[in-house]
């Protein structure tokens, strides 16, 4: 039932952008994301779009995979242009049924501001979904070295990340186990009110939580065994290496970081 | 010491506190030398001390008294601790809760990682690895979608990469189906066999102990018995008195001598099957 839970969502492919180093695509994320809260008017928005529209075809994903992260925040976009039709006056006025008015400024920041929304999420996913965890993991650890020297255990924070990553399908199966063991003992998830549902959570919960406190204990042993001793002096199997697509990242982004600026309101 | 003992226990004690704060002893003057080249299996019921005489021999933890050497290194020299514990790997018995990398490649990089092998180098000594425990097909695969003794056996690759001196299994196969048990035995053997390494497999099966150039029977925190296999497992009623089964060969024989048959004593199965026939036939 749990099994088939992807972690993550990481697609295998070689297109232009998987094989981009994590760390561009990080870097490029952020200078993404604050050209997007510069945008503020058609044009500016209207390149944001074309921009990230260009990079779904590097990623030469299909358009479902792409639209599917859209489906967690889509509740998010409906709510934020209601909001913006009905509250956000000033303009043109479009319709008018009594008090109740729709203007143009309205419209204008309720599409501004869902596209606001949609690209951040579309070009987030396209990370995620051409990064594979550990790599995602490795470039975070490469970023964040810096802040390593003014005491930001870097180190530490990427291992346990990565341990997450192995161990969460492990739990998921363990999860899957117990669930149907109680069930077999007569528990009931799936009904009854949402106090009594959220209180049948608690049987899966202890022993899941036992199990994960026994198997860090078993992990950190069998760690020390193998000669963990922290950070200092460790190597690593996978090296990052920039390549001419990283350079081509970052020309995309200093001409994106331009034309926004230029154009911008 | 003699050159060909690659592993010492001389005197050692241990003793851990438990939940009261009163002092409970676990290992009593130890008495142990494991040769290089040697294949040795330790028996012994539950909270006999097998786990903690383990862990005293790669540097998990240090003698109380006593001391114990590896490779001639003493343990309780805190600036030997990473060599000790590069010649002296461990398996351990939830094969699920050993392998800390997210892909095959990636766990049996961790040892190495940890030692500061060169990336380059890496590559190579995970592929070596790999191959001497004939996972090479599954290098880029999640841990999770393998058996159990899939899994026992990438983290004996990971050990390996490490070219270690020793490995000790720790009731390594005690959670995995009979399949998968002889996967690792058998692999465990061969590496034995052909590369020379030195194992300690603790177990509770007798059966496993049958094929080992010693076994060391471990009972309340010593050293019950040690010897060859045929030694050991002659002395069935005593073994019976600390609660440790043997072989079944060696339990059918003794089995038939109460009822009056004599056969000669054996080990394996297959020997016994046929002193057995012989007897039938010459009756
Ligand atoms: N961390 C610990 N703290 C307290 N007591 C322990 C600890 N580990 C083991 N013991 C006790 O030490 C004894 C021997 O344990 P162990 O070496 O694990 O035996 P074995 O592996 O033969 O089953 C047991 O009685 C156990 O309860
Ligand atoms: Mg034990």
């Amino acid at each position: 039932m749990l099994q088939n839970i992807a972690i993550g969502q990481y697609v295998p492919g070689h297109s232009f952008l998987h094989r981009a180093d994590p760390r561009s695509k990080l870097l490029f994320i952020i200078l993404f994301a604050t050209l997007v809260f510069l945008a503020n008017n058609t044009v500016t928005y209207a390149v944001l779009v074309a921009f990230t529209l260009y990079a779904g075809l590097l990623s030469r994903l299909s358009l479902g995979y792409i639209l599917k992260s859209l489906k967690p925040v889509w509740i998010l976009i409906v709510f934020t242009i209601i909001l913006h039709i009905f509250l956000t006056k000033g303009g043109a006025v479009y319709f008018q049924w009594g008090w109740f008015t729709v203007e143009e400024r309205g419209i204008q920041q309720a599409i501004f501001i869902s596209l606001r929304l949609g690209l951040l999420v579309v070009i987030s996913s396209l990370l995620t979904l051409t990064t594979s965890p550990i790599d995602l993991t490795e470039g975070l650890e490469r970023l964040l070295g810096p802040f390593g020297r003014i005491g930001v255990p870097v180190h530490e924070i990427a291992l346990m990340m990565s341990i997450a990553i192995r161990f969460i399908p492990t739990l998921m199966e363990e999860t899957d186990k117990i669930i149907k063991a109680q069930t077999a003992r007569g528990a009931n998830f799936t009904s009854g009110s949402l106090v009594k549902r959220a209180q049948s959570l608690i049987p899966i919960a202890i022993p899941l939580f036992v199990s994960a406190f026994r198997r860090a204990e078993d992990l950190a042993l069998a760690m020390e065994a193998r000669g963990y001793r922290g950070g200092v002096g460790r190597t690593r199997l996978h090296k990052l290496a920039f390549s001419w697509r990283d350079a081509g990242i970052a020309a995309a982004g200093v001409l994106l970081a331009i034309t926004i600026g230029w154009w911008r309101a | 010491m003699n050159e060909e003992n690659l592993l010492a226990l001389q005197e050692v004690s241990y003793t851990y506190d438990d939940e009261l704060g009163s002092r409970v002893p676990v290992l009593k003057d130890v008495d142990l030398t494991i040769q290089k080249g040697s294949f040795v299996s330790v028996l012994g019921h539950n909270g006999s001390g097998k786990s903690t005489m383990a862990k005293l021999m790669n540097a998990l933890l240090l003698p109380e008294g006593g001391k114990v050497l590896v490779a001639g290194m003493d343990t309780s020299q805190g600036e030997l601790v990473w060599e000790i514990r590069r010649h002296v790997g461990m398996v351990f018995q939830n094969p699920d809760n050993q392998i800390v990398g997210a892909t095959v490649e990636d766990d049996v990089a961790f040892g190495l990682e940890n030692m500061g092998v060169d990336p380059a180098q890496m590559r190579q000594r995970i592929d070596e690895a790999l191959a001497s425990v004939g996972m090479e097909p599954y290098l880029l695969a999640q841990p999770h979608r393998l058996s159990g003794g899939q899994k026992q056996r990438v983290a004996i690759a990971g050990i390996m990469a490490m070219r270690p001196s020793v490995i000790i299994l720790d009731e390594a196969t005690a959670m995995l189906d009979p399949q998968g048990r002889q996967e690792v035995l058998q692999l465990v053997r061969r590496l034995n066999r052909d590369e020379g390494i030195t194992i300690i497999n603790i177990t509770h099966f007798p059966e496993e102990a049958v094929y080992s150039d010693k076994v060391v029977v471990m009972n309340a925190g010593e050293v019950l018995m040690e010897g060859p296999p045929g030694d050991v497992f002659n002395q069935v009623e005593r073994l019976k008195a600390v609660g440790l089964d043997v072989p079944f060969a060696v339990r059918l024989r003794h089995m038939l001598a109460a009822k009056g048959i004599d056969l000669p004593f054996v080990l394996h199965q297959e020997e016994l099957v046929e002193h057995v026939c012989r007897l039938l036939l010459t009756r």
